[in-house]
């Protein structure tokens, strides 16, 4: 219907983690893919602007950037890459080190891109950087909904929680959904939000009208075909589809669409 | 320009009903207009009066809450885009109820108006003070370094503690007020509702340990205490680790 695709407005969200190492940027384009197949028209936004490497995840060689279309070298369109697993990406090209600070222009030009993918996609995936930085925090502002990824480690933990302490106070968000990765055991991963609802119950919530609700999406287990995959450079979905890992992202991509 | 005033047609002039506007302004004080009567400066200052009047709190003459609200929808836009601090302050007085019940409506107003009078003696020119409510007030303090704002919300809490109020009666009395505060977030997109929870939640916070205190939200909000991490790894799985 025409008036379904006027109004199609992506679904944007970001994929954060406080920790870096965890797994974000895999599972981004892991994602993506199983998104993609269940019938989505999907963006990975690489938004991580100071340590770009979705490309090589991916195996992509971009020649067009973000940068270049920050610069005004290039146009948007001409950025937009699709990759051959059925979703498009935007790299941010590692020529990006000088937008790792935050000024009102990359400001601008982020928010001035987003706006422009919004209506052509059903699913905008930003894969924002590692830490607590005023750029992921600014990246996550603008995506609809957040996912947080941890690993059963505390530091990542540490690190998840910080992220959703600062996102409940800061951006009010009360809905947070969570990935654990690297769980060694079944249900570890159910065990990790229990342990970070039960702190954010605690410490975050009291006092506010609307309590921070943590939304579990999924685990995935350690497994030796994501090693072989991420080594051979491509997309776990695509070469080991029948792995517990990759069955573990699409049931994750599943939920998410609910 | 025009040097000389316009006027407006005497037939659109004639109109206008503007008896309750004027007997307003006139009971409120501002009955002053410039201009010729009927002539377009003469209603501009009209408008411009009951803009004010209608911006402003009667009992005290601060801001009143649509102003406060359209202040710091405007003051959270800005923070996103420029990144200044800008600190809010929520303030109450305390045991507010028990000064009307023991002194009488009356004296709760002088109450209001003599603490309306401290906040705006303590703040600087840029601040907008507002009565939010009965007992409520708001502070919007742009461009204040975080390192201020402590300092900034004390001097508030002690000039109200340090004042007499002098009473119908001949009675000094004093009262105190609890503040709460919080800072915008910069860069960042949210909404003046989060900002104002914020500053509501330390409000809270200031009169559950004992009112007549100021609370504002640590910063960064991104450390994790001890405590929080006891509870964090307050699980079986966690055994091996932290051994």
């Amino acid at each position: 219907m025409i008036t379904a695709n006027a109004a199609r407005r992506a679904r944007i969200t970001a994929i954060t983690s406080g920790k870096g190492g965890v797994g974000k940027t895999f599972l981004s384009a892991n994602l993506a893919s199983a998104l993609a197949r269940q019938g989505e028209k999907v963006l990975v936004l690489d938004a991580d602007l100071g340590l770009a490497n979705l490309d090589v995840v991916l195996n992509l060689f971009p020649k067009i950037t973000l940068h270049d279309v920050f610069t005004g070298k290039n146009t948007l369109e001409q950025a937009i890459l699709e990759t051959p697993y059925g979703f498009s990406v935007l790299l941010a090209g590692s020529g990006m080190v000088e937008y790792s600070r935050l000024t009102p222009e990359v400001r601008e030009q982020l928010v001035a891109v987003v706006e422009k993918v919004v209506p052509r996609f059903d699913r905008i995936l930003l894969d924002t950087g590692a830490g607590i930085s005023d750029v992921v925090l600014y990246t996550v502002s603008l995506a609809d909904e957040v996912l947080i990824v941890a690993t059963p480690e505390p530091t990542s933990l540490t690190d998840a929680y910080a992220t959703i302490k600062v996102l409940a106070t800061t951006q009010g968000r009360r809905d947070i959904r969570v990935l654990v990765n690297q769980v060694s055991k079944p249900g570890e991963g159910r065990i990790i939000r229990g342990q970070l609802q039960q702190v954010v119950d605690r410490f975050v919530s009291p006092g506010l009208e609307v309590p921070v609700k943590l939304e579990f999406v999924g685990e995935v287990p350690i497994d030796p075909a994501v090693r072989e995959a991420v080594k051979k450079r491509q997309l776990l979905l695509d070469c080991l589809p029948g792995s517990a890992a990759a069955q573990a992202v699409i049931a994750a991509a599943t939920r998410l669409r609910a | 320009m025009n040097s000389k005033p316009s006027f407006l047609q005497p037939t659109a002039l004639d109109a206008l009903r503007l008896e309750q506007a004027m007997s307003l302004l006139t009971q409120s004080g501002q009955g002053q207009l410039t201009g010729a009567e009927g002539s377009t400066p003469w209603l501009q200052s009209l408008i411009d009066a009951l803009c004010d009047l209608s911006s402003r709190d009667g009992l005290t003459g601060l801001a009143n809450r649509r102003n406060f609200e359209n202040a710091i929808a405007r003051e959270s836009d800005r923070v996103a885009r420029s990144g200044e601090p800008a600190l809010l302050l929520m303030l109450d007085i305390d045991h507010f109820k028990r000064i009307n019940d023991h002194h009488g409506h009356v004296a709760g107003d002088l109450v209001i108006k003599a603490v309306a009078d401290a906040l705006n003696a303590t703040v600087r020119p840029m601040d907008l003070v507002a009565r939010i409510g009965g007992e409520e007030f708001a502070i919007i303090l742009p461009n204040c370094p975080p390192a201020f704002g402590a300092a900034v919300a004390e001097r508030i809490r002690a000039r109200v503690e340090g004042q007499g109020i002098p009473l119908l009666s001949g009675q000094q009395m004093g009262c105190t007020i609890s503040i709460g505060g919080a800072y915008a977030p910069q860069w960042v997109r949210s909404t003046p509702a989060v900002w104002m929870e914020r500053a509501d939640l330390q409000l809270y916070r200031a009169k559950s340990e004992g009112r007549n205190r100021t609370c504002l939200e640590p910063t960064p909000v991104s450390v994790v205490s001890a405590e929080e991490k006891g509870l964090l790894f307050a699980s079986s799985i966690f055994g091996e680790d932290l051994s």
